[in-house]
């Protein structure tokens, strides 16, 4: 097993600033210095536009934006590259799914099945489509676990469904959804499913071929990869049927004044020159997280959401929302204290060098059904250590009295 | 001052204690504000006669500075012609915006101005200035 401290050093930001607690990783992890040189390595020794010229550059840049694409097909088990559509983020690959799919699918009164506890990336999309189709919306409501029970979506999904949009790990309450049983019920009354993958990849194995998803999206940067690179993967016979998303350069095969043919899959939907050099530095983090591996992963975050959640539980002016069980949270623990609005909570802890996230993490109907107007929340990931959960509990204590409680 | 000093010292006592924080029977004006991003909400409630302000109240929930801000808020724009009181906001929010510093302009905005500080801190500017901001439509609002 590896050492989190000793791999702090392969993390420029963590090792030059031991004195800031970085637990904000639920919005974007830190990048290794390995991801920067395989971006600056893109642009040092091959820079040319990928996918057009004739010349070495342009054919090696293709060769590299095209690896990148392998090396994120396998790691979720997709059954070739071409099932991974390069997008910007996990939002541009639901609006992508969205705006084709949905597009030439929805017809007025089908339903559209969500879950309450989505982040806005997945519910807006869905929200807009349903009103430009007459569609319906149709929640899925937690238990107070924050868990999709099976009663829960048997009783949502029906014959009427025609896409249900699901996150695999919530990004406020930390909690798996139980995506494959969900898929396979689904499946049986004729709909399709996107996961939302983006809170999951960076914490679990995920093989989309095993859940039988039909669309699967994540982002790069919040598995160690750059800002403004994400994918899109969809069932190679879905994205076929699908029309494009952006239409304009290198997506088509020929254009005369009147009409235009498409690209094959996925050029198709990758239209104007690609983001080639973060495609590749996503690749090199994926290639980092597996080589740290997932046991290691999960087995260092639950030491540290344990000892997190021992502590905060011993004070009874905090309350902590989603699963009993630290295992269940995937890195993440939202939180409140008890008159202290969580802005405060936060703009309190970053004077002692903690960065911890507060607000509605981009989920309100989540906020709405916990009946809070927003919540604090501490994401850690492997990187983390004990050390640095002992100074944010330290730190923690101090809150009610710097707001001005006389505990 | 930093943050602590400037909770313990300013805000604590407004957003524990506030003078102003209770719905007004009779108001004039009514105007829910909100920070999006936050979930800072309040509705602040104006009394004016002849163009005066004579009270001045508010409700809601929101973090400590969007609460102390709006209540010294109230403390101090009561008396004040409407006039007066946009000009006021006007200050204030030129001193969060870091353009106003020197203490002679800020005077005018008595305990308003202990809240100078957040001008360094950009994620609270919206939170001071919730309150005045909704003050400023009530009354740029009746034209």
């Amino acid at each position: 097993m590896p050492d989190p401290c000793a791999l702090r050093a392969d993390f420029p930001i963590l090792r030059d600033h031991p004195e800031v607690v970085y637990f904000d990783n639920a919005a974007t992890a830190q990048r290794p210095s390995c991801v920067i040189e395989e971006i600056r390595a893109f642009y040092d020794e091959t820079n040319a536009n990928p996918l057009r010229g004739l010349y070495d550059w342009s054919m090696e840049a293709t060769a590299r934006y095209e690896k990148a694409r392998e090396v994120t097909a396998s790691f979720i088990g997709a059954a070739c590259p071409e099932e991974i559509v390069f997008t910007r983020n996990t939002t541009e690959s639901i609006n992508l799914v969205a705006h084709t799919w949905g597009e030439a699918h929805l017809k007025e009164g089908d339903e559209i099945v969500l879950s309450v506890t989505e982040h806005h990336s997945n519910i807006l999309p869905w929200q807009m489509l349903a009103k430009r189709k007459g569609a319906e919306l149709v929640w899925l409501e937690p238990d107070e676990e924050g868990l999709i029970t099976k009663a829960e979506y048997e009783a949502k999904i029906t014959e009427k469904t025609a896409i249900v949009a699901i996150g695999h790990v919530s990004n406020v309450l930390g909690v798996t959804h139980p995506v494959k049983a969900i898929i396979s019920y689904a499946h049986g009354k004729g709909a399709v499913v996107l996961v939302d993958g983006a809170q999951a990849a960076p914490h679990l194995a995920v093989n989309v071929q095993e859940l039988d998803a039909d669309f699967y999206a994540f982002s790069g940067h919040k598995l160690m990869g750059p800002m403004g690179i994400g994918a899109l993967y969809g069932k190679y016979a879905l994205l076929n049927e699908m029309p494009p998303f952006l239409t304009g350069g290198e997506m088509i095969e020929y254009v005369t004044r009147t009409e235009a043919t498409w690209a094959e899959v996925p050029h198709k939907f990758e239209a104007g020159t690609v983001n080639a050099a973060d495609a590749c530095g996503m690749a090199r983090a994926i290639a980092y997280l597996q080589e740290t591996g997932f046991d290691f992963i999960r087995k260092q975050e639950d030491l540290l959401v344990t000892k997190l959640m021992e502590e905060m539980r011993k004070l009874p002016y905090i309350k902590i929302y989603g699963a009993k069980d630290p295992a269940k949270h995937n890195g993440i623990v939202t939180f409140t204290i008890d008159g202290v609005h969580p802005h405060d909570i936060s703009s309190v802890l970053n004077e002692d060098k903690v960065c911890i996230r507060a607000g509605h993490h981009c989920a309100q109907p989540l906020m709405q059904f916990l009946k809070v107007g927003s919540t604090a929340r501490a994401s850690v990931y492997f990187y983390n250590t004990e050390e640095e959960a002992d100074r944010f509990l330290t730190h923690l204590k101090n809150i009610r009295g710097v707001m001005g409680f006389r505990d | 001052m930093d943050l602590k000093n400037l909770y313990r010292e300013i805000v604590n006592e407004h957003n524990l204690n506030p003078s102003h924080k209770h719905p007004m029977e009779g108001a004039t004006h009514e105007l829910r504000g909100v920070n999006p991003s936050c979930g800072d909400d309040i509705v602040l409630f104006l009394k004016t006669e002849d163009g005066v302000v004579k009270e001045a109240s508010f409700t809601g929930e929101g973090c400590a500075i969007s609460q102390a801000s709006c209540d010294m808020m109230c403390d101090q724009v009561v008396g004040l012609t409407e006039a007066e009181a946009l000009e006021r906001a006007e200050l204030f929010h030129g001193m969060i915006r870091g353009e106003v510093t020197d203490e002679s302009s800020l005077e005018a905005l008595d305990e308003a101005a202990s809240l100078q500080d957040v001008s360094h801190m950009p994620a609270r500017v919206k939170c001071a200035m919730l309150g005045w901001r909704t003050m400023k439509e009530i009354l740029d609002g009746q034209g």
